[in-house]
């Protein structure tokens, strides 16, 4: 009955910005890995791409792609489906197309350069971020009814995640200098997607840095079994959380 | 057959519907005429459920749709302007709706013939013109056979020949025993097909008369002096 | 056959005509004259060889006070109980060779050993296997010594309960070679050991220091293996030590390192090799020291060069991969860092002479700031970070300013 995200992943690998974003990325990993001498000059490089690019491009398109499906949102209220199902479906319909788009333009080229548990970590966090700033754009989506604000709104998100709540972070670190706060601060980290999935990928791509004092702190959480399984959870629980949140919003919501 | 009980309706702090009360029985082809922002899209998107209400119920078939769903499969909706997926064709489009209603296997596709659409249905959404997804719309509406139509514009930007083909098919339907609720501001083109109307203004229901009542009341023909006279 | 017979006609003409020198052969086994070595050490005389056969000795704490060839066939093995030194070494011109020491004693207050060599000279020992020793093969006041291939593994857990694999103390003219050397608290330790050689040597897994000099000079330790030791390599309070061609590998801890470097002068550490440590190089009052062709490869930091180092010239080294090249604790630099190869180095060279066109500077703001406030590695990578090291490249104002690389290579040393 609820087969309607498939229809709209057909709809959205079909959209030219998707595929005009897995052309780039295919672009800029290929080249990354083949102009750097070292691999793992490449990896950083994918790095900031999948901790700036991916959660921009996801957020915006998938708020811009939100408002134009008022109409078609309409159509298919109009039909004897549940909202819940509507609104699963887009998401699930956005999260393969973009984590699709992510995985050809990016993903395989990583894993063919650097085919270890590092390669696979990134592959990993960027498919994760792209399913959380989805489900953020969702959320700013169903919150604000005017197009031109819901995008300023994952704009602002954006801006956030990536830069304002490291600075915060920064500022805080410096206040608090002479204070033992390592394990707040992996607290802290919990609070933004961006900076856990860094981090993650920082404890594979850093490791020998990472042994010192400090250092061993944060890879006695992140670096072991349970860690690493605590920070797939809140990853996930980010994507949840916002999707949930929307959702419960989309089922009361006037059209 | 429909019947909405004291709905009310507030957008911020615009009251849209106020105590909407309306019956609409089998076999009856109501007109949902009023002035702009009188609401009525809003009535209509409240019998979908597109819209909450923030008070009253909608009874359809006897049954309260709050948190219903699988009703709509008996409605058949056009809707006043729609976009679609600008990717898809209007094949994918039609094969799309059927794919959600699957138990539904006898399909009307008089109008898809009579609008010519298979011939295109290779085109994209969104390289159509307002007029032609209009035509997809009513097609749709039609394609499952429903026990109401509810029909919101329905001629806005189609031309004159696929208008009469549009009221034809709404005229075959109606001599079928179907209900049918049309919104429109051209009433010249409902005189032959209705026999109710409700007169919506400011969010409330001036009144609700079969044809017969208000011919007898005004003593017009036409359904634009009817109104124009219990107006003023 | 041949060789054999003229051995034996040499043999008895050297005892035939040279009385006084006569070297006789002693054995040692179950079904031999002597059942124990000591017996036989008692009976042999300076210049006699004591053969001993296979098999399990309990001799307590074995002296050997003659000049003598003691040699095991078939890894004979002597049991200190866990509570004898096994092998004293009290005369010069000895040579333990093919043994199989285990179980010495351990104790507080005397450093007993598997093998321990005291005030003597030409000592050899060679291809034993020492276990669980307290300390494997201790040298005190002993000249020209060798000690080569031999095995010494120890299962510490403790640094308390755990002694040096091979310690030297106030000799000189020592050579260590092609040791194995896994699980003690140093895997080598020096200490007062002048004009000695340590080389191709394999320390691992050691509690402490894979290698441990102190007070040492003219030393020179080449192509030694240095691999998951807990604090890497110390060399400390010396000067005129060379390094070559050493493989520094997976120190990984805060207090570890490739080498530490603290009090040392005049030496050359050239065509080294850096792998995976915490800290490739770490340098506390350091001076001129020559550095050049190594490889710091995959180093948490390559080097950690502190304000009180001076006169050090490093050149021609590659930095590949390292999360942070150099850092520092100070603005103060008096060393010269001219002409290496750095792979974070991204400008161009216009006159195409393979040296970039514009100094590089290795010290990033990120590395000054963890000096400070080691928490904020947290934030490392991310882009807050990147722009905050960007805009210090273009104008340094916390990173030390006269700390650069004039003529930074454009393709790594060929080594």
């Amino acid at each position: 009955m609820n087969k309607i995200y498939k229809h709209v992943i057909a709809d959205i690998i079909r959209n030219r910005i998707v595929l005009f974003y897995t052309l780039i990325l295919l672009l800029a990993s290929l080249s990354v890995f083949s102009l750097e001498d070292t691999s793992s000059k490449g990896l950083l490089s994918m790095l900031n791409i999948i901790l700036m690019i991916v959660p921009l491009v996801c957020l915006i398109f998938s708020t811009i792609y939100m408002y134009n499906s008022t109409e078609f949102i309409e159509l298919l209220l109009s039909q004897p489906l549940q909202r819940n199902a509507i609104w699963w479906s887009l998401f699930i319909g956005l999260m393969t197309s973009l984590g699709l788009a992510f995985f050809v333009g990016a993903g395989i080229v990583i894993l063919i350069f650097e085919p270890s548990f590092l390669g696979l970590m990134l592959v990993i966090c960027g498919l994760l971020l792209t399913f959380i700033f989805t489900a953020i754009a969702l959320l700013a989506a169903v919150l604000t009814k005017d197009k031109a604000k819901g995008i300023g709104l994952s704009i602002i998100l954006w801006l956030f995640y990536a830069i304002i709540f490291d600075g915060i972070v920064l500022f805080m670190l410096f206040q608090w200098a002479d204070y033992p706060i390592e394990k707040f601060m992996i607290f802290i980290s919990m609070l933004n997607p961006i900076d856990l999935a860094r981090i993650l990928i920082l404890m594979q791509m850093d490791v020998s840095a990472l042994m010192g004092y400090t250092g061993a702190i944060f890879k006695d959480f992140f670096g072991t079994t349970g860690g690493i399984a605590i920070s797939f959870t809140t990853l996930i629980l980010w994507v949840m959380i916002p999707f949930m949140c929307s959702l419960r919003y989309f089922k009361k919501k006037d059209l | 057959m429909i019947i909405t009980e004291h709905i009310s309706k507030r957008f911020g702090n615009q009251q849209v519907l106020r105590d909407i009360h309306i019956t609409c029985r089998p076999g009856a082809c109501i007109a949902l005429i009023g002035p702009n922002g009188s609401g009525k899209t809003t009535l209509i998107k409240s019998i979908l459920q597109m819209v909450i209400p923030d008070s009253g119920k909608v009874i359809f078939q006897g049954e309260d749709i709050t948190g219903q769903w699988a009703y709509r499969a008996k409605i058949g909706f056009m809707p006043q302007m729609t976009r679609y997926p600008e990717n898809m064709c209007i094949g994918e489009v039609i094969s799309m709706m059927i794919d959600i209603r699957k138990d539904q296997k006898n399909l009307d596709e008089e109008l898809i013939e009579q609008y010519h659409l298979k011939e295109i249905y290779h085109k994209r959404m969104g390289t159509l013109s307002g007029g032609m997804r209009q035509k997809v719309g009513a097609c749709l509406a039609f394609l499952f056979q429903p026990d109401i139509l509810i029909l919101d514009e329905p001629t806005a930007g189609l031309d004159p020949l696929s208008s009469e083909i549009l009221k034809q098919k709404i005229l075959k339907e109606k001599a079928r025993g179907k209900s049918t609720i049309i919104s429109s501001h051209v009433l010249s083109e409902l005189d032959e097909m209705i026999t109710e109307v409700i007169y919506m203004q400011d969010g409330q229901v001036l009144f609700q008369k079969t044809l017969e009542d208000l011919k007898q009341e005004t003593q017009e023909v036409k359904l634009s002096k009817m109104i124009s006279k219990i107006i003023a | 056959m041949i060789t054999h017979k003229t051995y034996l006609i040499v043999a008895l003409l050297t005892t035939w005509f040279l009385p006084s020198a006569q070297a006789s052969t002693w054995k040692v086994g179950k079904n031999e004259r002597f059942t124990t070595l000591a017996h036989a050490i008692q009976h042999a005389q300076s210049g006699d060889s004591i053969l001993v056969k296979k098999g399990v000795y309990h001799e307590h704490n074995l002296i050997v006070d003659k000049s003598l060839c003691i040699i095991g066939q078939g890894l004979p093995v002597l049991d200190g109980e866990g509570k004898y030194e096994v092998l004293s070494i009290k005369a010069s011109q000895v040579t333990i060779q093919g043994f199989h020491i285990r179980n010495s004693g351990i104790s507080s207050l005397k450093d007993l050993a598997g093998i321990k060599i005291y005030d003597a000279h030409h000592v050899q020992i060679l291809n034993n296997l020492l276990t669980n020793s307290f300390f494997g093969i201790y040298v005190q006041y002993g000249k020209h010594c060798t000690i080569k291939n031999n095995r010494i593994i120890a299962y510490g857990i403790e640094e308390q309960q755990s002694g040096n694999g091979i310690h030297c103390w106030n000799s000189s003219f020592l050579q260590i070679q092609n040791n194995v050397i896994k699980g003690h608290r140093d895997g080598i330790y020096f200490e007062f050991v002048t004009h000695s050689i340590i080389k191709n040597n394999r320390s691992f897994r050691n509690l402490r220091y894979g290698l441990h000099f102190m007070f040492s000079n003219n030393d020179t330790y080449i192509s030694n293996v240095f691999t998951n030791n807990g604090a890497g390599v110390a060399v400390m309070f010396s000067n005129h030590v060379n390094m070559f061609h050493n493989t520094f590998h997976q120190n990984w801890g805060d207090a570890s390192y490739g080498i530490l470097l603290k009090e040392i002068s005049d030496g050359i550490i050239q065509g080294n090799h850096f792998t995976k440590n915490t800290t490739g190089i770490y340098l506390e009052g350091v001076s001129r020291v020559k550095m050049n062709r190594n490889t710091f490869s995959n180093n948490g930091w390559g080097l950690k060069i502190q304000a009180s180092c001076q006169d050090m010239t490093i050149h021609h080294n590659n930095f590949l991969n390292n999360t942070f090249d150099v850092s520092t604790n100070g603005t103060l630099v008096l060393n010269n860092f001219n002409g290496n190869y750095w792979d974070k180095y991204d400008s161009y060279d216009l006159n195409r002479d393979q040296v970039g066109d514009i100094p590089f500077r290795p010290v990033s703001l990120f590395s000054v700031i963890l000096e400070k406030n080691p928490t904020t590695l947290i934030m490392f990578r991310s882009f807050i970070s990147a722009l905050m090291d960007k805009t210090e490249k273009l104008i340094p104002s916390l990173t030390p300013e006269q700390l650069k690389d004039q003529f930074p290579l454009i393709k790594p040393v060929k080594l």
